[in-house]
């Protein structure tokens, strides 16, 4: 025990946070402002921005979707279902022959069963997917988060720039594609 | 309960009695409210860097009327080899007994509830009712659990009744009566030295009785640092962990009102009840700024409860037993010892 | 089909058998109180079966297994990459600790090592999942013995680890971050400073704690003198980490066994405690968590700069053999024991993780002290549920 017994040093803690809470400017300007004092965020009224890598939600980049399978097959619950067929795109010089492309008829991720791992955007080969660190896709039927291709899409529009990399890095910022 | 005493006194019996009822209701129910707002709701979350409810209301004002009505509409359960009888019967025991607490508390010179002499007695003997409403819950809901909590909380509240009967009695001793209009006449006459610009609050005279009353107090609430009964990382609730609904609520309302109405005693005994330093007590104003200074004192005296509540960890029942046996009890006794020969040496 | 009468009355009727079994088993007449498996002080689904004469604990037995989720088994059907998403949700406080062992288990099979700034950034994000770890525990003990506030503290604190710890891997308690041969990504900009800022408020919360909660004269009585715990039954039920140091072994992996991390790097000490009790274990983990940040200080200040992953093929396919590596995670020492037969699959995981070990001390421990104490002592003894039951 030192000069001060730890009750009391305890007493000095949680009413020191009380004042800093109630006067988070100081005890010089003592204007109560709780709401600027406390740690919490109010949530629906007020959101905390998640960091630029947060694993929200996937998007689609349906263009560079070649329905390669290659995320459907290394997803660890198998929770992507992708439908694709070859179809005839014109030459890309003129005069050559058809080109052969895969469209893709259905793309949908399952979130009920996604566990957030990330492993399909990192295996695909042809940067078709993101992420978006939106959180807000609650749904009160559960069948509806079940998000088809063109839901896929739409969150395209909320994935933001890859960020710059800290000093004496070697990796090579990526790029989203313009959308 | 206010200016208007000097009517109440011209009316039949049982009309002074309706009013007496209505007042008191009134008192522990709206400082029940206030303690829960005020301290729970608020102090606390600002001691643990949050805000408390916000949504309800201007600040989270209006909380505690949602917080009621959630109670109010859950279902009532009985466990399947509960004593029905005991078990519902038990809330309305532990209440019963903050209701007759408040009684004795006085809040100006004519706005009392009842004056006996026997005031601060009647205090003590009602304040224990509560020990046996806290039995009855622990046995009635054949639990384990409960049946653990409900005798840890006779156990504790037996003990701890001690000290506080003792630290009352060197304020009794010192004011000569135990009428708790008395006692504040007492202090609000009394002097310090000759000095009187404050009259004589005894918290300066009774110092070690205070602290010995707040602690005992403390552990008579169940509040931690003494919540051994309740224990909710072990015990899950103690006694409370088989209601729910309106029982649940009654037992939270005893805890938060018992929690107010002590503080009123420890207020009157102590910090000099309802009397203003430099007005008169025996102005008719004082009945309607005596309940006010009151209030406050409450406010004040609760606050340092909830506080040690929110702070500390709680003791083991055998430590708690020692504490009350081993340190309050004899300091109380000397308190007792010392309060008496200076009284009759001065 | 039963009525329903009558099947209240075969559920009772099993309820009494399940009693009868127990005092059967314990050979004891008296109260049995069955702690859990739904009980606030658990954390989780353990179940406590305590025999109890008054107050006093005559014999316990721990029931685990109600939150198995058979991760042994279901690793031999995960690629190695996938394997690691699973294994972070054992110890799903200190997540990315989870995945190290796993990860050099399958480098050292593959005979690559990874390239030093990954292995900076792995030991950093290590002893994040660290501090993450044991704040809550810092404020959960308090909760057990009755303080509240500290846990709120600790929720309130641990929040910005968390950032940081999501802002690299992009998930807070899932990160899935570690890969073989390196590391998934590098460092954001501007997460170094931050990372300082939030190391500083760590070591305020430490004291914050030191404060409220160690000097406390209520918590040392509560605490000092029970669940002592001597170093040769320690060792001899297995208690690893923080639970044995306490008890004066100076053991630490990190330092002894060091193995594709970073530690020794840096000038860091190994806390011990001589007394063995729960005060003595909590005493730990607080000095720890204080060194945790003052090595993560110190790694940010000397870190390489270069590529964050070794050459491996795109398809990972692990070489026949078998592998043991053990790290010193926040719990204490968890390993995993992989075998591989050159597949895309490990044929076998065996994962040694550190609560199971840790819990089966309690019914030596716990025959003889108190109901309050079995809560507090199980408390010291810190275990995740889903360390315990995988
Ligand atoms: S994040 Fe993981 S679980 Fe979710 S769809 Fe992608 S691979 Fe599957
Ligand atoms: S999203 Fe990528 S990996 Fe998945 S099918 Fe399309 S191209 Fe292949």
């Amino acid at each position: 025990m030192g000069l001060v017994p730890g009750l009391i040093k305890g007493l000095g803690v949680t009413g020191g946070t009380m004042l800093r809470t109630i006067f988070p400017d100081g005890l010089k300007k003592p204007i109560p402002n709780p709401v600027k004092g406390a740690e919490t965020v109010q949530y629906p009224h007020e959101k905390e921005s998640p960091p630029t890598r947060a694993r929200g939600v996937i998007a689609l980049h349906e263009e560079n979707c070649t329905a390669c399978m290659l995320c459907a097959r290394e997803c660890p619950d198998w929770c992507i279902y992708i439908e694709g067929h070859k179809e005839k795109a014109p030459p890309r010089r003129a005069g050559g022959k058809p080109r052969k492309v895969n469209a893709i008829d259905r793309f949908d991720i399952d979130f009920a069963l996604c566990m957030f791992c990330g492993i399909c955007v990192d295996v695909c080969p042809f940067d078709a997917l993101f992420w978006s660190p939106e959180y807000e896709f609650s749904e009160p039927r559960i069948a509806d988060l079940l998000h088809d291709k063109s839901r896929l899409a739409e969150w395209m529009e909320t994935v933001p720039a890859f960020e710059a990399y800290e000093a004496g890095s070697e990796a090579k910022v990526k790029q989203v594609p313009p959308t | 309960m206010s200016a208007s005493l000097n009517i109440i006194g011209e009316l039949a019996y049982w009309q002074q009695t309706g009013i007496r009822v209505g007042a008191g209701l009134a008192a522990v129910l709206l400082i029940a409210g206030t303690l829960v707002y005020l301290h729970l709701f608020k102090l606390v979350s600002f001691m643990q860097s949050r805000l408390g409810p916000m949504e309800a209301g201007p600040f989270g004002s209006l909380q505690l009327l949602a917080e009621v009505g959630k109670f109010l509409q859950k279902e009532d359960i009985f466990p399947r080899k509960a004593d029905r009888f005991v078990f519902a019967a038990a809330p309305f025991v532990v209440l019963m007994s903050t209701f007759l607490l408040v009684v004795v508390v006085p809040g100006g010179p004519d706005a009392w509830f009842i004056d006996t002499e026997l005031g601060i007695y009647l205090a003590m003997a009602v304040s224990s009712i509560s020990v046996i409403g806290i039995l009855m819950a622990g046995w009635g809901s054949a639990s384990k659990y409960s049946m653990l909590g409900g005798l840890r909380a006779t156990g504790q509240l037996i003990a701890y009744e001690l000290p506080l009967i003792l630290a009352v009695i060197g304020v009794v001793i010192q004011a000569g009566t135990m009428n708790m209009q008395g006692i504040v006449f007492a202090q609000a006459e009394g002097s310090i030295f000759g000095w009187d610009g404050i009259g004589n609050p005894y918290i300066l005279t009774q110092g070690v009785a205070f602290l010995i009353f707040m602690i005992a107090m403390q552990a008579e609430l169940t509040q931690a640092p003494f919540d051994m009964p309740i224990a909710e990382s072990e015990l899950v609730s103690g006694y409370m962990t088989e209601y729910s609904g309106m029982r649940f609520l009654l037992f939270f309302i005893g805890e938060f009102a018992t929690a107010g109405v002590f503080s009123a005693v420890a207020a009157v005994l102590f910090l000099g009840g309802w009397y203003i330093p430099g007005i008169d007590p025996n102005d008719n104003i004082m009945n309607v700024l005596g309940p006010l200074v009151m209030l406050v004192k409450i406010v004040g005296l609760t606050f340092v409860v909830f506080w040690a509540r929110f702070t500390f960890p709680r003791f083991r029942e055998d430590q708690l037993q020692k504490l009350a046996w081993k340190v309050l009890i004899p300091l109380a006794l000397a308190n007792i010892v010392v309060t008496g020969i200076l009284k009759v040496a001065f | 089909m039963t009525s329903i009468s009558d099947r209240e009355k075969l559920s009772y009727i099993a309820a009494q058998a399940a009693d009868a079994r127990v005092n059967v088993e314990l050979e004891t007449e008296g109260m049995t109180l069955n702690i859990g498996p739904q009980h606030p002080a658990t954390h989780g689904t353990l179940r406590i079966i305590a025999k109890l004469d008054g107050e006093q604990v005559v014999a316990v037995d721990p029931v685990m297994g109600y939150m198995h989720r058979g991760y042994e088994k279901l690793a031999e059907v995960r690629t190695y990459p996938q394997v690691t998403t699973l294994i972070n949700r054992i110890d799903w406080v200190g997540s990315f600790a989870n995945e190290v062992p796993f990860i050099l288990a399958a480098e050292r099979l593959m005979e690559v090592e990874a390239p030093p700034r990954a292995q900076w950034i792995r030991t950093i994000l290590f002893e994040m999942s660290r501090i993450a770890n044991i704040t809550l525990f810092l404020g959960d003990m308090g909760l057990q013995v009755g303080a509240v506030t500290p846990a709120f503290f600790a929720f309130r604190d641990r929040e910005h680890v968390l950032n940081l710890i999501e802002a690299v891997t992009g998930g807070r308690f899932h990160p899935n971050f570690d890969r073989i041969g390196g590391i998934k990504d590098d460092l954001p900009a501007g997460w170094i400073t931050e990372t300082r800022r939030v190391m500083k408020k760590m070591r305020q919360y430490c004291d914050e704690i030191e404060a409220l909660v160690e000097g406390n004269e209520i918590f040392q009585a509560r605490t000092r003198g029970i669940g002592v715990i001597p170093a040769d039954i320690g060792l001899s039920y297995g208690l690893s980490g923080a639970n044995i140091r306490g008890s004066g072994v100076d053991w630490d992996v990190r330092r002894d066994n060091p193995c594709g991390m970073v530690h020794n790097e840096t000038d860091w000490k190994v806390w011990t405690h001589p007394d063995g009790d729960s005060f003595a274990r909590f005493w730990v983990r607080l000095q720890e968590t204080r060194e945790s940040t003052r090595i993560i200080d110190q790694l940010l200040d000397n870190l390489p700069s270069g590529p964050i992953m070794a050459k491996v093929p795109r398809i990972i396919k692990v070489p026949a053999g078998e592998a043991y590596v053990e790290t010193e995670n926040p719990l204490g020492v968890m390993g995993y024991y992989v075998i591989s037969k050159g597949d895309l699959v490990p044929y076998r995981v065996k994962i040694r993780s550190a609560s199971f070990n840790n819990i089966s001390i309690t019914p030596w421990l716990l025959k003889g002290v108190y109901v309050p104490d079995i809560i507090t002592i199980l408390a010291s003894l810190y275990f995740i549920l889903g360390d315990i039951d995988r």
